[in-house]
């Protein structure tokens, strides 16, 4: 039953998570039935629910510092456009061969950026995935966290953060495509990145990578570090009484969510075939905690099942309702915020209550 | 269709005197504007120039949005070069707008605004009626009123003035209706001879000197002073007899410098050597950009006298340094003009985040909201009391600080009383509210921006030097946000409400304890700050675009002057801001506005580890 420790605390709930992930792992490769087949999924779905679930991957992380650690990040947007930045180049490099990028090419510069070396090696690009919204979350998690900045001054700082980076990212000479961003992608480790195989690829390794992600989490959180991640949320001034060091524990929770942010970044633009700064608009970033807030900040599953939910109402309500879809949504910040503090996972629980 | 076909057969007359104005104004403070900056530093103390130094980042903002809204994508445009250089000259181009608007308005409020009208109107019949030498008689000597003639040269340089019916005049205006003249009925009846009256080059310098002539002669200081400018503007074909004759019977003495820098120009071009090195210490006292490229193509001539050319290089020195300094006061002048927008903003938000310990996302709508009030206020005033509509000011701030207020109120009841204590989903759902706020706006005026006018009494601009103009509108938003501090100050430290809400900002518990209802306090505080916000809102509708996204552009800039200057202080704030607003303006010239922003960012992140609490830490017995 170790399989059901991993998902879940009771049998019941855990067995039907493994169903619904079960459910994710299974989806992609409907892709590649005929299309004549009742269970083929065809390439619009497919890429929606793979980039459904890399958001999810960014809720768990924001979760993460959010609803364990009480520090509420409105600049996650950041180190998910990092991740896909990164990635990003890599396929920019992969599609322009040995030629320049054809946006450097229209800026008439003869030579790539220092910082575009190596890109065009697959692994040293994953490396950069995961390093640079590390490095980034780190420098200045530990300014932040050590001069003790909390509460709504950090939330502020961390959207100034995304809000700075978009404007530089706009920007032609950053070497990041400017206001267009990178697109037009071709292939993907040599395959065709729109080829129904490399589609279904995709998605699957992004189910495998949110089912990871969250059994690691979960695992995480089980453990004593978690323990005091969710100390630090209730009260820092006592444990930091009782001896521990809050500043690493909070640093490591805040690099290991961007580094988690990054890898969803990098999932979801070869899937959506574009980055561009408007990733890193503070509304994005503000959006996802509204995802984490929906499902019930604190559980997992709720990061996941609010980025499900509200991202598919979104997709419904900006093709039929697009008007409508802005005031729905900040509607739903103030009644979750307001009815619902524990999210739809929080409305489970209570009905479980009043069952017994 | 016809307006264009009429006109591709007119040409394009030059303006007059604007153009060669701005073009040395701009020239110059690109070229300087790197050995400025190290003056600067020069300056100032140590202390201030930290402080700048924060600032940078929140002014560039505030800058792009004035000069930029009009563009559909703002985050993009935030990244444009181009638009750092146009917010870096800021200044100047205000200048130019203003003249431009008022050069456009002159000929439509005519009819309102001056009651001469009648009168004059005969003067330019009997100019449109006469043949090219009438013309150019009357032109030399004209014989209406100074203002009819400033009409008349007003409807050439706009492409209205025309011909038809034999000698009849009509003024074509920009819509494209055809009115008569002088009465300015509309008319279907289009001649079919109607003809632009343009001028030629020997009717445009009669007019000149007809105009310089007749403005000389008035007796207003203001018209002479104007004439000087004409003249300087047109120097080499001026007759110094004129200047002379002017210079003897002048008693204004600024009219008279005037005269007396321009003698010295016209004997510096023309004189023998003695009378250029005594015009040369005349022109040393100038800060006119005209009179810097004097001297410079002077002194690129290579056989100069040498005494000449040590007298040259002395005056170029000094005029530089005139021009650099009054270029620098402009540029402070800016910075301290966003400043009071950025401190209108951020004090309503200083005051709520004291006293909630809560952000309120949703402050940036109601800046919008006031805006859009002031908006309202605008065109009520145009339909229902057309007479009074240059003073809808007077009655939108009133009305923008009372609807921004109620909402306030409204958001503090039902979204964060209930909050109470967990101020990061206040953070939350106050976003929430702002999303609302700003898509029923969109709803309901639509996405673009919409269009409030200059009043009449702020367009125009106080020219102090030739290289220094500061725009009506920009000194009325520096005193009105003096005011506003003033009364606020007032509001805080003298009257019991005031008192009230320092108590409670200081130790909720205790306040209440000795009776003060802090629910209530609370949320008359919070419509206080949202009626900020709204005033601050119809202060921004005088300078920007006024859109649904208005309220996204400063916000960030506002948080971070809150964050700088300390929870719950009006000086702080008014430090943070003066700060943020003058350095910004004074380091996007160096850095352009993107990387003075992330300057500015890293800088409070940096100044936060210095003083968590901000310029002025709250005094008091806290826990956490």
């Amino acid at each position: 039953m170790i399989l059901t420790k991993l998902l879940s605390d009771t049998p019941r709930s855990a067995i039907l998570i493994g169903v619904c992930f079960a459910i994710l792992l299974i989806l992609p490769w409907l892709h590649l039935m005929p299309e004549t087949s009742p269970f083929y999924l065809s390439a619009y779905w497919i890429t929606l629910i793979g980039k459904i679930m890399a958001l999810a991957m960014v809720a768990l992380a924001l979760d993460l510092v959010w609803g364990y650690a009480g520090i509420l990040s409105l600049g996650h947007g950041l180190y998910f456009a990092l991740g896909g930045y990164a990635f990003g180049m890599y396929l920019t490099r992969e599609t322009a061969g040995d030629a320049l990028p054809d946006f450097m090419r229209f800026l008439s510069w003869t030579e790539m950026p220092w910082y575009w070396a190596g890109t065009q090696n697959f692994w040293w690009a994953m490396a950069l995935v995961i390093l640079v919204p590390g490095v980034i979350a780190f420098i200045f998690g530990f300014f932040a966290f050590r001069s003790k900045i909390k509460g709504v001054y950090f939330s502020i700082i961390t959207q100034a953060m995304v809000y700075a980076a978009a404007l530089l990212f706009f920007r032609n000479e950053t070497g990041f495509g400017g206001n267009n961003g990178f697109t037009g992608f071709t292939t993907l480790l040599g395959y065709d990145i729109t080829a129904a195989s490399t589609r279904a690829l995709l998605c699957f390794v992004t189910a495998v990578a949110l089912l990871l992600s969250y059994m690691g989490l979960r695992y995480l959180m089980n453990q004593p570090y978690g323990r005091v991640l969710g100390a630090i949320r209730d009260s820092e001034n006592r444990l930091q009484y009782l001896g521990y060091r809050t500043l690493w524990y909070k640093l490591s929770a805040w690099v290991l969510s961007a580094v988690i942010a990054g890898i969803a970044g990098a999932l979801y633009v070869p899937q959506v075939g574009i980055i561009n700064p408007s990733e890193m608009n503070p509304v994005n970033s503000i959006e996802m905690a509204v995802w984490v807030a929906t499902g019930g900040r604190g559980k997992l599953i709720g990061a996941i099942l609010g980025t499900g939910v509200v991202n598919s109402v979104k997709t419904y309500f900006t093709v039929a309702y697009p008007e409508f879809w802005l005031l729905i949504l900040g509607g739903l910040f103030v009644v979750v915020t307001l009815f619902l503090p524990n999210g739809i996972m929080g409305l489970f629980d209570r009905f479980k209550k009043e069952k017994q | 269709m016809q307006r264009h076909t009429l006109r591709a057969t007119t040409g394009y007359p030059a303006p007059v005197a604007t153009p060669y104005r701005r073009a040395s104004i701009n020239n110059t403070s690109i070229n300087e504007k790197i050995s400025l900056s190290s003056v600067f530093t020069q300056w100032l103390p140590r202390q201030l120039l930290w402080l700048l130094i924060l600032s940078t980042v929140t002014v560039a903002h505030a800058h792009e949005s004035q000069t930029e809204h009009t563009h559909s994508s703002e985050m993009a445009n935030q990244a444009n070069t181009v638009a750092v250089t146009a917010a870096a000259l800021n200044t100047p181009s205000d200048t130019l707008q203003t003249q431009h608007e008022q050069s456009l308005i002159t000929p439509e409020s005519a009819p309102t605004s001056l009651p001469s009208t009648a009168a004059s109107g005969d003067t330019i019949e009997q100019f449109v009626a006469g043949d090219f030498g009438q013309r150019q008689a009357m032109l030399s000597h004209w014989p209406g009123s100074v203002e009819s003639l400033d009409n008349l040269v007003a409807f050439i340089e706009n492409d209205e003035l025309y011909q038809g019916n034999g000698d009849q005049t009509y003024l074509l205006n920009a819509d494209d209706q055809l009115l008569t003249y002088p009465d300015k009925k509309e008319t279907a009846d289009w001649p079919s001879d109607l003809a632009p009256i343009t001028l030629t080059n020997a009717l445009r310098s009669a007019l000149i000197f007809g105009r310089a002539k007749v403005k000389l002669e008035s007796d207003k200081p203001a018209q002479r002073l104007q004439a000087v400018a004409i003249l300087a503007d047109n120097i080499d074909q001026v007759d110094p007899a004129i200047i002379t004759a002017a210079a003897a019977t002048e008693d204004n003495a600024k009219v008279k410098k005037a005269l007396a820098a321009l003698q010295a120009r016209i004997d510096f071009k023309n004189g023998d050597l003695p009378t250029q090195i005594a015009a040369l210490s005349v022109l040393a006292d100038s800060d006119s950009p005209q009179v810097l490229v004097d001297i410079e193509s002077a002194l690129a001539n290579d056989n100069v006298n040498p005494t000449l050319k040590a007298a040259l290089i002395d005056a170029r020195d000094s005029v530089a340094r005139r021009i650099q300094i009054s270029t620098w006061t402009g540029h402070i002048f800016t910075g301290m003009s966003t400043a009071s927008i950025l401190l209108l903003a951020a004090l309503g938000l200083a005051i709520t985040f004291g006293l909630l310990g809560v952000i309120n996302m949703a402050h940036g709508e109601l800046i919008m909201i006031g805006a859009y009030t002031t908006y309202m206020v605008q065109n009520l005033f145009q339909t229902y009391l057309p007479d009074m509509a240059g003073w809808y000011l007077l009655a939108a701030i009133p009305a923008a600080f009372m609807v921004s207020a109620i909402i306030g109120m409204v958001i503090e009841r039902i979204v964060i009383r209930p909050l109470y204590g967990r101020e990061l989903e206040t953070l939350l759902a106050t976003f929430g509210v702002s999303l609302i706020l700003m898509q029923l706006v969109r709803m309901i005026f639509g996405a673009q921006n919409v269009e409030v006018s200059n009043v009449a009494w702020l367009s125009g601009a106080y020219q102090v030097s030739s290289s220094l103009v500061l725009p009506y509108n920009r000194i009325a938003i520096i005193v009105f946000t003096i005011i506003i501090v003033a009364l606020l100050v007032y509001l805080l430290n003298k009257t019991r409400f005031g008192l009230f809400i320092r108590a409670v900002t200081q130790n909720r518990q205790m306040a209440r304890a000795v009776g003060i209802r802090s629910a209530r306090i609370d949320m008359m505080a919070f419509g206080l700050g949202s009626g900020l916000a709204g005033m601050a809102g119809c202060a921004l509708a005088q300078v920007g675009n006024v859109g649904p996204d208005l309220g996204q552009t400063y916000i960030i800039d506002t948080f971070l002057v809150v964050v700088v200057g300390g929870v719950g202080q009006v000086w702080g704030a008014v430090l943070a801001a003066l700060g943020l607003g003058i350095s910004g303006t004074v380091l996007e010239i160096g850095i352009g506005a993107v990387l003075a922003k992330i300057v500015l960012l890293v800088l409070v992140i940096l100044f936060i580890q210095k003083r968590p609490q901000g310029l002025f830490a709250l005094k008091g017995r806290f826990v956490e």
